[in-house]
């Protein structure tokens, strides 16, 4: 089913490719034919591994720190009601304005950029990890505190395992996101990365190249999705009922 | 392994949102519990029986007054059989039990008790794809593995059907004998406290006060006797016939 469904997708492609004829959209054979001269030459591996470095370091650095606020604010009703507003408002910032003002406050360096993701990602993690743990159940809370589990252990195996579809929830929907706002620093203000090679492409209106980047990036977030979190998922779950 | 308890609870209440609505839970109760000696509290539903389990477990500590518990360690260990079973849902039957130990115990003592309560065969399987039952005795044994001073129990055999609870009982007085423990036991149903007590204590509605203690001389061996159970308690609601009303 899934390999009929990508059939389908690049026939309709290819159809219109020939219907319209032109160089703004390529046939998905000069896409590949461009993507074979790219990977070859090694210019897509460097600005692709460049960009996922990126990734993996925001993503990362939101994760860790967003998984912690949202926790404390979570079990913490006093300080959720005082942070909660500030929430509002950085999830309200428009991606775009904390990138310029990263670059205006701390020029256009590699740990700017980081930030401005980091910035960007960082209130979606909290929200939903707050969620999770807003919902904890108190009735297994209660039996660790009688049977005297210490903080890791209480963490290890009462919250964590509650907290595991928001964490996932959150992955998922964080890479989708953080790719988006990645490519544009890059843009603006970084001399390597998928970005940067776009930006190239816009200048010479090349499309193939623009395709056949994309592609190469969105195989890769799906690699990422089967090799990674759905071997993850399934080990995590395993205790339900199908 | 055993320990003796007193319990002695000037006053309990829930903060309310009306200063004059602030009627208290329990009122001057007071309650000793003899080494090794199993006792069942009797009382009508939402007379306050878990709040006192809670208090005595020190899962609530607001209140006046004061538990003694005499313990071996630096602080007492209970063991608190809840009225749901509170397992992890992601954790096995073994892993659940395993996991309220501090330190690694021979496998051979849960093996024990798996096999006492007839759950060998159950011991990987997830709490999701347990009976009620089941998942009942599993958190029966969480309470026995870590060898407590005292042992709460919150109505653990409540919703169950009735040949499933009287096994239950059964299974559990069985580990009791092979381990004893002071028990605190609560329940509704004055049966299954003659079943499984050495001492019934009647508690009376809001606010909960003791209403009256009686001895349950019936031999252990003949506890399974459905008669033998259903005579003791006429004869103790005739004897006592305010405990109708607690009923």
């Amino acid at each position: 089913m899934p390999i009929l469904s990508l059939l389908a997708f690049f026939t309709v492609w290819q159809g219109l490719a020939i219907y319209i004829n032109r160089n703004i959209l390529p046939s998905p054979e000069t896409v590949a034919g461009v993507f074979w001269q790219e990977c070859q030459s090694g210019r897509l591996p460097f600005h692709l591994g460049a960009t996922l470095l990126r990734l993996m370091a925001g993503f990362s650095i939101a994760m860790l720190l967003g998984c912690a606020i949202g926790i404390i604010l979570g079990r913490n009703k006093k300080l959720d009601a005082f942070f909660d507003n500030w929430l509002v408002i950085f999830l309200n910032i428009p991606a775009l304005v904390t990138i310029i003002l990263c670059y205006v406050w701390f020029g256009l360096v590699e740990w700017a950029a980081i930030l401005a993701v980091v910035i960007n990602k960082l209130p979606n993690v909290i929200v939903t990890i707050r969620e999770g743990a807003r919902t904890l159940d108190q009735d297994l809370l209660e039996m660790a505190r009688c049977y005297h589990f210490d903080r890791r252990k209480t963490l290890i195996h009462i919250i964590w395992p509650q907290l595991y579809p928001f964490v996932m929830g959150a992955t998922r929907s964080g890479l989708a996101l953080i790719w988006k706002i990645i490519l544009v620093v890059e843009l603006l203000g970084r001399s390597n990365g998928m970005g940067y090679q776009l930006h190239l492409f816009f200048q010479l209106f090349d499309v193939a190249g623009l395709l056949a980047y994309t592609i190469a990036f969105v195989t890769v977030i799906q690699l990422i999705e089967t090799i990674i979190l759905k071997p993850l998922d399934k080990e995590a779950q395993r205790w339900r009922r199908s | 392994m055993m320990a003796t308890i007193k319990i002695d609870i000037q006053r309990k209440a829930y903060p309310s949102l009306e200063r004059a609505n602030n009627h208290p839970v329990i009122l001057d109760f007071a309650l000793s519990l003899k080494s090794g000696e199993f006792v069942c509290l009797v009382g009508p539903s939402g007379c306050g029986k878990t709040t006192l389990l809670n208090i005595v477990s020190g899962l609530d500590r607001d209140y006046t007054g004061e538990i003694t518990v005499e313990h071996r360690h630096a602080t007492p260990i209970i063991g608190y059989v809840f009225q749901n079973p509170r397992l992890l849902p992601w954790r096995t039957v073994r892993e659940n039990i395993e996991l309220v130990l501090n330190d690694r115990q021979p496998d051979r003592i849960i093996d024990d008790l798996l096999e006492t309560m007839q759950l060998t065969q159950a011991q990987h399987s997830y709490p999701e794809r347990l009976s009620l039952g089941m998942s009942r005795r599993v958190s029966i044994i969480r309470a026995f593995v870590i060898n407590p001073d005292i042992l709460l129990m919150d109505e653990p055999f409540v919703s169950l059907d009735a040949p499933t609870a009287r096994q239950a009982r059964e299974l559990l007085t069985k580990l009791w004998r092979q381990r004893p423990h002071t028990v605190l036991f609560v329940t509704h149903d004055l049966r299954e406290a003659i079943a499984l007590a050495d001492r019934i204590v009647f508690l009376s509605a809001a606010p909960m006060r003791i209403a009256c203690g009686v001895n349950v001389p019936l031999a252990r061996t003949n506890r399974n006797d459905e008669n033998m159970i259903e005579r003791f308690r006429q004869q103790l609601i005739n004897d006592y016939p305010e405990i109708n009303q607690l009923l």
